[in-house]
């Protein structure tokens, strides 16, 4: 049994150390060069100085090395040029929001709704922040005691059961419902009993409810679980009823999580559109009723500023029309309402993380 | 073929953290090499130094010297993969493929090189390979079954049918035999006997009986104190190890009168 | 009903004590209050999402058989009204996904197996960012800023490449396509199948790891060897998952580009295939009392073609998951 096929050296040909320096430096050259005869923007430049890397280091280390190494090589490039594509459209938006929205943004911005504006006239997004914070909460109304019982149930009462696998099973499908369906379903709920054109808040809040529902189910069952049983059994033993044990015992143990969970399921509806534009429809003014009228929402706002931006003030130097500039404002107002939530949840989460 | 390897003051590290100090041996080529000592003593982190599959934890490194065949194994110019290739390794808990059968199990290693080869090539090395580790009689008429489905002793055998079938210069063993019953450790040993014919044997046992049976040489590490870095007290022949031992903590170890 | 979850069924319920003092009774009413609850919540949400489904289906059953005008031109019932836009939705998913899912495996390998220790928890976060940001705001920036973009890439294409029917042109001249769309819904349904797919990898056994390596395999070997064959069936759950939300996504597609329901590869030109999510979004505001009736059985179609894509996902995982069991 001796190694007849393989050379009796351990050494292989391999890439110097400064080989992907000088790969990188050739393929900028090139890249360079081909620009400049064709006139390209500096962004092909950039895309295929990046590909000539991708590929000509390993063909130089297939050459070199052999087929093996080469792939080697050639999937890591893949895997870390993968990496830096995905990064440019998130790097691209954010700072496109930002940067088109931070001007737009002032007190009169946040304090004014779109009532009376016509044209270019300043107008604000009060009353989208209004109808989303009213409709929002509605949906946490609804879908947390709802959500969070059920999860009291999947863990404390109907452990394993049937019945609770097929609740199990239908929140699965709850988490795969279109937003646009759950919408349709609010519409549908409201056409059946006040007639084909009622539009109004609540129709967005129960849509919204419905998305929520398994989030904070799955999330706080999730937490639930991990509240150890001795804890319960202690408090068995004193003679403490069911009920009291997990209010008193269970749940505040379990609390940072499931808040965590709630808010993280806010921070995911509150970006919806789709629903809440065919339910609550849009409206340029206040209002902050959630059984009557057309409710506008902050998503809704953008998309309707996006779809009606109006026309280019004349003599303007702007070539945006105005309903453009509200529509990133509004959007990075968005954003911002997104991120603060998900850094709440991270801090609460880490503030409670369980410590057993 | 066969090699022997040198050590020279080998010092093994998990970022900060020495494992292992100044280890100095000389491996012999076709013959089986014992290491014994108490858990912790860094026996599995210097075996896995031998074929570079230490560097594979993120932060680990050594310093000092290992040699096979006169070429220092760390040399910039010493490609990892092939050195993994020409000593091959054989783990505490079977780890067959669980998606793969037991044939293409035993290829896995082959079909690295060479991607497509003669049928017939194919299953010559199969049957070579598996009646080498002596479990082509149990698994001949299964080949296409998941190896996954055997034994865990078979599971075993079906590893070490899988690391000699791309024929490495040398085997290291981590604790073969410590998830297996006495039968299959049996088989295992006597496996470890023939396979001494061809190849260089290092295998690391908390048995005393079995690296008094199976091995040629004897390596005894252990721990100044916890948290001190492991070191070789003792490399000697086995039957010397096991009769007249020149440390008296090998002595106190091995009669089992040791903490 | 009876509250069939009182405590003597659960194994960790309290010691059952048959004393009759007043304090054990209310006790005992709290807690059948309370199990009723709990049950009662439940029970709702097997209401709910029944309810979901009658709800859509006596409002949408009336817009199979509405008068053919009302489907509009060129469509003389419901069902070559909604075929187009089903193949839309499909058509425009599967392009989806043709641009995430190399991209979404390539990132969650990064993340498990290739970046150095520091870089990968941060890159987890970034692209869990990336599933953050609002629908509404992807449609914003692909509208504007990719469609924008985009236009010297779509007019070389309709130039150069108008022999494929993906391509046949003529190039839109605002960078408003499908094309768009499929990049903008490929970035949002990318976080998801890398979630999914850097758990799995992350899974993989290391003692099948190192078998690979022992045997000299290289990084990319390792991967080929011991990762991926592992990770299959969570793989594709995940896809499946993408496919899902890439099919119900309103909003990126609505605002991307302008289509009608029609039957077309092209997807550099003007009008492009229309989804079903983007027709209902279109046409809601202007609808008739019929028309409603056609856009809510229209919704129920991709409900149920959602569900049976998410079922499969569910069921892989599952497999997946008794697969890695044994
Ligand atoms: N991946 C690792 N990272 C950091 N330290 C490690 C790692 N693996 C092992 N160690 C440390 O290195 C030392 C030696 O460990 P090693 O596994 O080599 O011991 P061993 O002699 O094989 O023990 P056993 O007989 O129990 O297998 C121990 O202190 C251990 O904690
Ligand atoms: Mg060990």
């Amino acid at each position: 049994m001796t190694a007849l096929l393989a050379p009796s050296t351990l050494a292989r040909p391999r890439l110097p150390r400064w080989a992907p320096v000088v790969v990188a430096v050739a393929a900028l050259a090139v890249a360079g060069l081909i620009s400049l005869l064709f006139g390209w923007s500096w962004i092909a430049l950039l895309v295929v100085a990046g590909l000539l890397y991708v590929f000509a280091l390993p063909l130089w280390s297939r050459v070199l090395e052999g087929p093996r190494a080469a792939t080697d090589r050639l999937m890591t490039h893949l895997v870390w040029g993968s990496f830096v594509v995905v990064c440019v459209p998130l790097l691209w938006l954010l700072i496109l929001v930002v940067q088109k929205g931070a001007p737009v943004i002032n007190g009169h911005f946040l304090t004014t709704s779109m009532r009376g504006v016509i044209g270019s006239m300043p107008g604000g997004i009060l009353h989208a922040l209004q109808g989303t914070i009213v409709v929002t909460l509605a949906a946490s109304i609804i879908a947390v005691p709802i959500g969070l019982m059920t999860a009291i149930y999947l863990i404390e009462y109907g452990r394993g059961g049937r019945l609770a696998r097929v609740i199990t099973f239908l929140v699965d499908v709850m988490t795969g419902i279109p937003s646009i369906v759950a919408g349709l379903f609010a519409l549908a709920l409201l056409v059946m009993f006040f007639g084909p054109a009622f539009r109004a808040g609540i129709g967005g809040a129960i849509a919204l409810a419905l998305l929520m529902i398994p989030t904070v189910v799955r999330s706080a069952e999730e937490m639930l679980r991990l509240v150890p049983s001795d804890l319960r059994e202690a408090s068995y033993a004193l003679g403490v009823p069911k009920w009291r044990t997990i209010v008193k015992v269970v749940l505040p143990t379990a609390i940072g999580g499931i808040v965590t969970g709630i808010v993280l399921a806010i921070s995911r509806v509150i970006g919806e559109t789709a629903p809440l534009l065919v339910t609550a429809g849009y409206n340029d003014s206040m209002n902050g009723n959630l059984f009557s009228g057309r409710m506008t929402t902050l998503p809704v706002y953008i998309f309707n500023q996006y779809k009606t931006p109006g026309a280019t003030p004349l003599g303007a130097h702007a070539a945006d029309p105005p309903g453009y500039a509200r529509a990133w404002g509004a959007a990075l107002v968005l954003i911002v309402i997104v991120m603060i939530l998900n850094i709440i949840a991270r801090i609460i989460g880490k503030i409670f993380a369980p410590r057993y | 073929m066969a090699k022997s390897i040198d050590i020279t003051d080998l010092d093994i590290y998990y970022g900060d953290f020495k494992a292992v100090e100044g280890v100095n041996m000389t491996i012999k080529a076709k013959a089986v090499t014992a290491f014994i000592g108490p858990s912790g003593c860094g026996k599995s982190t210097f075996l896995r130094s031998l074929n570079r599959m230490h560097e594979v934890i993120p932060g680990a490194r050594v310093e000092g010297k290992v040699t096979v065949d006169g070429q220092s194994l760390y040399d910039s110019a010493i490609d990892p993969v092939e050195v993994r290739r020409r000593i091959g390794m054989v783990f505490q808990r079977p780890n067959p493929f669980p998606t793969m059968s037991i044939y293409e199990n035993v290829l896995a290693g082959n079909r690295l090189n060479a991607k497509r080869m003669p049928k017939a090539t194919a299953d010559t090395i199969v049957e070579k390979s598996l009646r080498g580790a002596n479990l082509w009689n149990e698994v001949k008429d299964r080949l296409g079954k998941p190896g996954m489905g055997l034994s865990g002793g078979q599971q075993q055998r079906l590893c070490i049918a899988r690391a000699i079938a791309v024929e490495p210069e040398v085997l290291l063993m981590d604790e073969p035999c410590s998830a297996l019953d006495p039968i299959s450790t049996a088989a295992i040993e006597d496996l470890i006997h023939e396979l001494k014919s061809d190849y260089t044997i290092v295998i690391v046992t908390h048995n005393m009986q079995q690296a008094a049976r199976v091995s040629d040489d004897t390596g005894f590490f252990n721990l100044k104190a916890a948290g001190q870095p492991g070191h070789l007290v003792e490399f000697n022949p086995t039957k010397t190890m096991f009769t007249t031992p020149d440390n008296p903590d090998t002595e106190a170890y091995i009669s089992g009168r040791f903490g | 009903m009876s509250l069939t979850a009182s405590p003597e069924q659960t194994p960790t319920g309290p010691p059952e004590s048959d004393s009759g003092s007043p304090a054990r009774r209310s006790a005992r009413l709290g807690d059948r209050i309370f199990a009723g609850a709990a049950l009662g919540a439940g029970l709702l949400i097997m209401v709910v999402l029944a309810g979901v489904f009658i709800f859509l289906l006596i409002q949408g059953v009336p817009g199979l058989s509405v008068d053919p005008s009302t489907y509009g031109q060129g469509f003389d019932n419901f069902w070559s009204y909604v075929a187009p836009l089903l193949f839309g939705t499909i058509f425009i998913s599967i392009l989806a996904l043709i641009v995430a899912v190399p991209f979404a495996l390539a990132v969650a390998l990064f993340i498990s197996h290739y970046a150095p220790r520091r870089l990968a928890t941060p890159v987890a976060y970034v692209i869990d960012l990336l599933a953050a940001v609002p629908s509404v705001v992807y449609g914003l920036w692909g509208g504007r800023a990719l469609a924008q973009a985009l236009k010297p890439v779509i007019n070389w294409l309709g130039d150069y490449l108008n022999w494929i029917p993906l391509f046949k042109g003529p190039a839109s001249p605002n960078g408003q396509t499908a094309l768009t769309a499929a990049l903008v819904l490929g970035v949002m349904i990318l976080p998801i199948i890398t979630a999914i797919s850097r758990e799995v990898f992350a899974q993989t056994p290391r003692l099948n790891e190192e078998a690979a390596i022992g045997l000299g395999a290289t990084r990319w070997e390792v991967i080929r060897l011991a990762v991926l064959p592992y990770a299959k069936s969570g793989v594709i759950a995940g896809i499946m998952l993408g496919l899902g939300r890439a099919l119900g996504e309103t909003m990126a597609v609505t605002m991307v580009y302008s289509s009608s329901p029609k039957f077309t590869l092209n997807i550099i030109g003007d009008t492009s295939p229309q989804t079903i999510a983007a027709n209902i979004a279109n046409n809601y505001s202007e609808a008739t009392p019929d028309k409603q009736h056609v856009l809510i059985a229209a919704g129920l179609v991709l409900f149920a073609f959602t569900f049976a894509v998410n079922f499969i996902a569910r069921w892989a995982i599952g497999r997946g998951e008794r697969n890695l069991a044994r």
